[in-house]
């Protein structure tokens, strides 16, 4: 397949859009732009016809696998499919065509929608006050923590530790040091959920809060959660949520219920939005009314029917992003929750979690299952058995594509060896999920009969396994016109 | 598993190697920690001549591909050498772990330190229970 | 049935039969009983799609747009013209619909895509390495300034131009706010940083120093200068660039910057009421290793043809945890995208036409206004496509009366700057045609005290 680059398409004097001339009298940019600022020529940016752009960027976009193109069973990641309606929607010029500064009464459409979509994700988690300025999951973690560490410098206590459990995203240890915290590790017990008796031990008053993610990564629901955050609360601390699975539990729990302070939650996971090849998503956080002071500001209000961005919290821990957030999310998110109502919701959850649990109960009989519950939404199986013949997750995983289906997630979480976390999501049909298994069970038996096959996958895709030593040894960043093919 | 364990050297739970000569000590990892990385080692990071060490704190980073691991200090001490070699081409630590792959020297303040280290046999036997 | 399920009640029967459980109930058996909802959660009632249709369009049509009003509005976020090039190729579905490319060999022609915007944003600011981008330009200030503090080791102070545009300072004041550090701001004199004061303030504590070119006034600063000072004081240069203003101003890597960051909103994304935005991220290249976010680098496949791949992730939370460079996971990965084939489109002398458009519509309409009288410019410095004017009166209420005759002259300066009350920013693209420009003039001249 093609792969050249849009530089070694360029040839000097194309160009790929017609621009209006200058309709003012002459006047030479020289006058305007002192000459010890003023560059002799433009930046050496790629020189390609309409016709020529638009043919590699089409020709680069087959090169991906996608949500729409194949199956996507990310664990963690929840690759629902994105409805297009909601793209329509958050296209329209009367969102595209309006500027964060314009007087708050010209933007009510737009601010209505932010407001109304705060209030329904307050009635999901049964919290009080929002924010939707975090960009993304893990900056809505760090704006969660920066409000942590205002609410007890505030009531003049000094805690410096989060803690964490073995399962969690990485983001929260990240985050949290990026506050300023510091980090301890509680163990999972036999059965994938937190250790009480563990964590009860590392309570003392240095702990600020715990950082739970429920259901946790395995994909199982913590039964012990009330007895977690009591035991958080009890000494002082508070209880941070991960919300990046609470497309598990829509109209099933509520986290305020289970004893959650704060959480954040991934618009681009649960209600549908497209995640873009890496964003942008959008990481609201929700809190209960006693951190509502330390939201960052703007905070959206409704005074008389209209709504008002307010910048007078006293305890605000400033601004955590320009403007008001990532506004295109969030009018997709809306669209989704008014789209489906309360009862869609639900049965959105309830068939996530009978995909999973389907898919796990076929994959029982050919992979170990380190926890042998029912799952949420996705499950962990390993790849141990398959390691002993010389097949690592990974094999699979690459196999995978060549049987045309994006691979799960692989060694993570990082307390299961050979770890597969699959998640199919609710919008896939059960003859997708017993494709999938027949895909696996293939797999598994070449492993038996001939690994090298394996080990040779992928060979359906446009290129084959990468030297990944030699990209971080000596990393290649940019391409210069010496470059070689 | 990598059994290549040298006699005349002192060795950490975190597979480093200690190598004492007078009130010097060399410091590297062992060739089994490399297999843990593939022998793929893409990166090292060490501290400055100069630097003052503890025990068991941590006193650099070596990266593979898809993993970074930290480097724990073996005896208290000054830093009176680096091996600009390794900084220069980090594949040296997988081909030669005990020999020109090693990291950096300490100014041992006491031999009384090298007391928590491991002798060959006790490190023969962390890394079988780890297998 | 709803439109994103697909499973039919027999189909969900068979499941539940292979899976070993009576009902879909049985499945959430294990959640406490006294937590299970017992009622649904209070939301509207449901919508079809041609219902959800109109009632996003009837809240669309709350708002004012930029096209139904003449908006002079910039800021931060600009009216420039889109090319269709940029909707149409980024809204394939292949694309946006994709996760991160953790997958190289199924993601290649997303890993190629940021490759090549990659190396764009080092042709366009002259720098010798980018990131696949972050969130946005005041969060991408903060994550070089928290990289500069890293990698100066002992210094922890921070030297921030009041000059730069004030929620961006406002957001590093907030990312600091735990960190160990000590900011302070620079004032500014006739609209530009000014040197003098810098030099006082600097001392060998100074880990950094940020600047923004064209600062928020639109004014120029004197780059070349402040480079020198910065860098005999051993401190690290950080600029925020406007990424169409680099279509005529030198380079940032002309004048040595160690770090440039920027709002790429620009290139060819929406205004969205500020919520479309990308962090543009570029630096030396002894940051490597330091660097936040993505990193996409090339390399060969087995048979040996080039192919790209997320690198040096050994830096990255999902691998180094509490250690991480930064805890930033996800990217804007599709505004990279549009921000790629938008440069792609417009090419350089395309990118020359617009900066020059921009500049001299700007230059022009300045003019005109302070030729008015009560008006004038209360910074005689350079600029590029913002500017600031002096109003007879405070200017919320320049603003008021003109909205009523369908023109949004411009930002208010007094909520950020006290002294500044009586002063409007006003912003001019290329979008904009001379009869726009002369009726502003108009407008304006009706309301002028002479």
């Amino acid at each position: 397949m093609d792969e050249t680059l849009i530089f070694e398409r360029s040839v000097a004097g194309r160009c790929g859009v017609s621009l209006p001339p200058d309709d003012l009298p002459e006047c030479d940019i020289a006058s305007l732009v002192p000459c010890d600022l003023l560059s002799t020529s433009p930046p050496p940016l790629p020189e390609v016809s309409e016709g020529i752009l638009v043919r590699h960027y089409t020709n680069l976009s087959r090169k991906n696998f996608s949500v729409d193109t194949h199956f996507y069973p990310l664990g963690s990641c929840t690759m629902k499919y994105n409805p297009k309606i909601n793209e329509t929607l958050a296209a329209l010029e009367a969102f595209t065509h309006t500027h964060p500064y314009q007087p708050p009464d010209m933007l009510q459409g737009i601010l209505t929608i932010a407001y109304e979509l705060g209030e329904m994700l307050k009635e999901l988690t049964g919290l009080h006050g929002i924010s939707l300025q975090p960009s993304a999951g893990a900056h809505g973690e760090l704006t969660s923590l920066m409000i942590i560490k205002a609410y007890f410098q505030q009531k003049g206590e000094r805690r410096t530790k989060i803690l964490i459990p073995d399962t969690a995203h990485g983001t929260n240890p990240a985050s949290s040091s990026r506050c300023g915290f510091q980090v301890q590790q509680i163990a999972s017990d036999k059965r994938g959920r937190i250790d009480l008796a563990a964590l009860k031990l590392a309570l003392n008053g240095e702990v600020a809060a715990l950082m739970v993610t429920n259901p946790n990564t395995l994909g199982l629901f913590e039964e012990q959660i009330g007895e977690i955050c009591d035991a958080v609360h009890e000494n002082g601390g508070l209880v941070y949520l991960d919300g990046a699975n609470f497309n598990a539990i829509l109209g099933i729990v509520k986290p305020a219920d289970f004893g959650a302070d704060l959480m954040h939650i991934n618009l681009h996971k649960t209600f549908s939005t497209p995640h873009g090849g890496g964003g942008p998503g959008a990481g609201p956080i929700v809190v209960r009314d006693f951190l509502s002071p330390f939201l960052p500001v703007p905070v959206l209000e409704k005074q008389q029917g209209q709504i008002v961005l307010r910048y007078d919290h006293a305890h605000s821990i400033g601004r955590v992003k320009s403007f008001l957030g990532n506004m295109a999310v969030v009018i997709k998110a809306y669209c989704y929750i008014r789209m489906l109502g309360a009862e869609g919701l639900k049965s959105i959850s309830e068939h996530a979690v009978l995909n999973a649990n389907y898919l796990l109960a076929r994959l029982r009989g050919i992979f170990d299952v380190p926890y042998n519950d029912h799952c949420m939404h996705e499950f962990v199986v390993s790849a141990q058995n398959q390691k002993q013949k010389g097949i690592r997750a990974l094999d699979i995983a690459k196999k995978l594509l060549d049987y045309g289906f994006h691979p799960p997630t692989i060694y993570f979480p990082l307390i299961v060896p050979e770890a597969l976390m699959i998640e199919p999501t609710e919008t896939e049909s059960k003859e997708t999920l017993d494709q999938f298994v027949q895909a696996l069970e293939r797999i598994v038996e070449m492993a038996d009969k001939n690994p090298q096959a394996i080990l040779k996958a992928p060979i359906t895709t446009p290129v084959t396994r990468l030297d990944e030593y030699s990209a971080a040894r000596n990393p290649i960043l940019r391409w210069l016109s010496t470059s070689g093919k | 598993m990598n059994l290549d364990i040298p006699e005349d050297i002192f060795y950490t739970r975190t597979h480093e190697w200690a190598r004492v000569h007078n009130d010097e000590v060399t410091v590297g990892i062992t060739a089994y920690a490399t297999d843990q990385m593939n022998k793929e080692i893409v990166n090292v990071d060490l501290p400055t001549v100069g630097t003052q060490l503890t025990q068991n704190a941590g006193f650099g980073v070596v990266d593979s591909v898809k993993a970074a691991f930290d480097l724990y200090t073996p005896v208290p001490g000054e830093v009176v050498e680096v091996n600009q070699q390794v900084l220069d081409d980090p594949a040296i630590v997988a081909s030669s772990p005990f020999q020109e792959g090693w990291m950096i020297k300490i100014r041992m303040q006491s031999a009384e330190d090298l007391k928590s280290l491991l002798a060959p046999d006790d490190y023969r036997e962390l890394i079988k229970s780890e297998e | 049935m709803i439109p994103y399920l697909c499973n039919t009640q027999a189909q969900q029967a068979e499941m539940l039969q292979l899976i070993g459980a009576r009902t879909a109930a049985d499945l959430f058996a294990h959640i406490p009983q006294h937590l299970s909802l017992k009622a649904l959660p209070s939301l509207p009632h449901p919508l079809s799609e041609m219902e959800l249709t109109t009632a996003l369009k009837t809240l669309g049509a709350k708002n004012t747009t930029t096209s139904q009003i003449l908006s002079f509005l910039g800021g931060g976020i600009y009216d420039h013209f889109i090319p269709s090039t940029v909707t149409h190729l980024a809204h394939r579905a292949e694309f946006y619909t994709a996760y991160t490319p953790y997958q190289p060999e199924a993601s290649q022609g997303l890993l190629q895509a940021f490759f090549e915007y990659q190396t764009m944003i080092c042709q366009l600011t002259g720098m010798e390495m980018a990131n696949a981008s972050l969130y946005d330009g005041a969060t991408a200030l903060a994550e070089a300034v928290i990289m500069a503090l890293s990698a100066h080791g002992g210094r922890s102070g921070v030297l921030i131009a009041k000059s730069v545009h004030p929620e961006y300072r406002h957001v590093v004041a907030t990312y600091l706010k735990n960190l160990d550090t000590d900011m302070k701001e620079l004032d500014f004199t006739d609209g530009i940083t000014n040197v003098e004061e810098l030099e006082k303030a600097l001392n060998d504590n100074t880990s950094c120093v940020v600047v923004q070119q064209p600062n928020f006034f639109g004014c120029l600063e004197r780059m070349n200068e402040i480079a020198r000072s910065v860098h005999d004081a051993g401190a690290f240069l950080i600029v925020i660039v406007d990424p169409i203003s680099l279509g005529i101003l030198r380079v940032p890597g002309t004048y040595e910057a160690d770090i440039v960051v920027g709002e790429g909103q620009s290139l060819g994304l929406g205004q969205m009421c500020g919520g479309e935005t990308l962090g543009i991220f570029a630096c030396k290249r002894e940051f490597l290793r330091k660097v936040p976010g993505r990193l996409v680098g090339m390399t060969k496949d087995r048979q040996g043809r080039r192919s790209f791949v997320l690198t040096l992730q050994t830096r990255e939370q999902h691998i180094r945890r509490e250690k991480a460079t930064s805890n930033i996971c996800t990217n804007h990965a599709l505004n990279a995208l549009k921000a790629a084939i938008y440069l792609g489109t417009i090419g350089p002398h395309g990118l020359r036409h617009i900066a020059t458009l921009c500049a001299k519509k700007a230059a022009y309409l300045r003019r005109q206004i302070a030729l008015l009288p009560g008006f004038s410019y209360p910074f005689s410095q350079p600029h590029f496509k913002d500017f600031v004017i002096q109003t007879p009166e405070p200017a919320d209420r320049i603003v008021d009366s003109l909205r009523e005759k369908g023109l949004l002259p411009g930002i208010p300066l007094g909520q950020y700057y006290p002294e500044l009350e009586k002063c409007l920013l006003v912003c001019v693209t290329e979008t904009k045609t001379r009869a726009e420009l002369d009726r502003f003039v108009a407008l304006l001249k009706t309301m002028s005290h002479g």
